[in-house]
């Protein structure tokens, strides 16, 4: 009975995690991935400064984004009205600011690098600017795996951002990293080592998979 | 397409092209008019690539001038094509290579597939049509190229070394479709370094030496009594870097 609660517990908290940073993984694909393009296509004054920003932001620190978003849906704050901290709601919108800039730099990069290659041929068929950006998207789709599975190993892995505007509270808001973090330090190792070695283990599985996935397309579509 | 109603003549006056301090393109005045093949002829480097990019359009003049004969930008881009050296296509398959061209040219979605599968048999690649595009031959990869441009209906076709990264066999294949190009009448403008291929496929030669045009010639003309001593050099093979 003891270990049956036990599992469901754990069986909830990973649920939850899947569920928050694969919501935020999506919208920061969504959002990312034709950023990254256009600013991989465009020419505009101020592009040189963004891909060093952009490239910057990868490295944003959780804490501070949680700070930023906790600061934007307190209760005083100019969203407070939604009553969104402490949800799991709060903790997508925090980890969509975290993985957007990590999605939107590398599809940037690799974009860019398929514009070496096809600019001339789009040209002359007439595409350009955000239609030659998402053809470009489309043709290298497989290779962008890899910067949306970057962006979900970030939001699966980090703490500092959901424990802040999650709140960590039992049940609703506390997530694998949330709850390593709490039970390492009330001391319940078993609990906190077991949630590790899913996390890990999931992680190598997303990326065998997207590897998998990768491997095929290049021998379906070359 | 008549010449009437065309684009064409394409007119070059005193086009010169830099790039980091060097003059690629050097004062080149010709104009390019409907009929005759015309065979862009010069060693490596001699700036036959840049001067195609230039009269498409892909690159600008740094100063001198490149017109059409009017009709306005949009008729003129649509009535031109390009096929490179080495052919880029997107990965999807053959027939979706040559659609996603003819929907940039907004031709009416219901006429495309029938216009594409008609530019496909006219390469010889109809059976492939729903094959990967990267996954099919060099060959057979320039010659969904070919497609590609013919499927567009183009006046002028350019090509850029069509054959230069291609075996034997490929090679006469694909000069096999630029002579059905021609004799349907579209305008064929090659560049190649290849003599043979130059004058089978070619009426007319523009040789191209060190950024300049060095000789205007019809093509047994060029290659009986060149005029210029380059050009006999290149004719003999003597040019050291051919």
């Amino acid at each position: 009975m003891q270990t049956q609660t036990y599992m469901a517990e754990i069986a909830r908290i990973v649920a939850l995690s899947l569920g928050i940073s694969l919501s935020a993984v999506l919208l920061a694909a969504l959002i990312g991935l034709p950023l990254g393009a256009a600013i991989a296509v465009g020419r505009f004054p101020g592009r040189r400064t963004l891909i060093v920003l952009l490239n910057a932001l990868m490295g944003l620190p959780p804490v501070v984004v949680g700070l930023l978003v906790y600061l934007l849906l307190s209760r005083a704050g100019p969203l407070g009205e939604l009553g969104l901290l402490f949800t799991p709601q709060a903790m997508v919108i925090a980890q969509t600011i975290l993985v957007l800039p990590i999605i939107a730099a590398l599809c940037r990069q690799s974009v860019e690098d398929a514009w070496v290659e096809y600019e001339e041929q789009l040209r002359s068929l007439g595409a350009h600017g955000f239609h030659a950006a998402l053809t470009l998207v489309w043709d290298i789709r497989f290779s962008l795996v890899t910067a949306v599975l970057a962006g979900l190993g970030r939001a699966l892995a980090e703490v500092g951002a959901v424990i802040i505007v999650g709140g960590n509270i039992d049940g609703v808001t506390r997530v694998m990293t949330t709850t390593i973090a709490l039970e390492t330090s009330k001391g319940d190792l078993p609990l906190a080592l077991s949630l590790g070695f899913i996390l890990i283990a999931l992680i190598i599985l997303l990326n065998a998979a997207a590897h998998l996935i990768k491997e095929a397309a290049q021998r379906r579509y070359g | 397409m008549s010449a009437a109603h065309g684009i064409l003549p394409l007119s070059l006056r005193e086009v010169r092209f830099a790039a980091g301090g060097r003059n690629l393109i050097d004062g080149v005045s010709t104009e390019i008019v409907a009929g005759p093949a015309t065979v862009i002829l010069g060693a490596n480097g001699a700036g036959k690539s840049v001067l195609m990019r230039l009269m498409h359009g892909l690159l600008q003049p740094t100063s001198g001038k490149i017109a059409w004969r009017g009709q306005g930008e949009e008729r003129v881009r649509r009535g031109q094509a390009m096929v490179f050296q080495r052919p880029v296509l997107l990965r999807r398959s053959a027939l979706a290579n040559i659609l996603y061209a003819l929907e940039l040219a907004r031709v009416p979605a219901a006429g495309r597939e029938a216009q594409a599968m008609d530019a496909l048999r006219e390469v010889g690649l109809a059976e492939v049509a729903h094959r990967p595009a990267r996954v099919l031959s060099g060959g057979e990869q320039q010659r969904l190229a070919l497609a590609r441009a013919w499927a567009l209906h183009p006046e002028v076709l350019f090509l850029d070394e069509p054959t230069a990264n291609l075996d034997p066999g490929a090679t006469r294949e694909i000069e096999n479709v630029i002579k059905a190009f021609d004799a349907s009448g579209t305008k064929i403008v090659m560049s190649t370094h290849n003599l043979g291929q130059a004058r089978r496929l070619g009426d007319e030669v523009l040789f191209i030496h060190e950024g300049r045009l060095a000789e205007r010639a019809p093509v047994d003309q060029f290659f009986a009594r060149p005029a210029s001593p380059e050009a006999a050099a290149f004719v003999r093979g003597e040019l050291p870097w051919v």
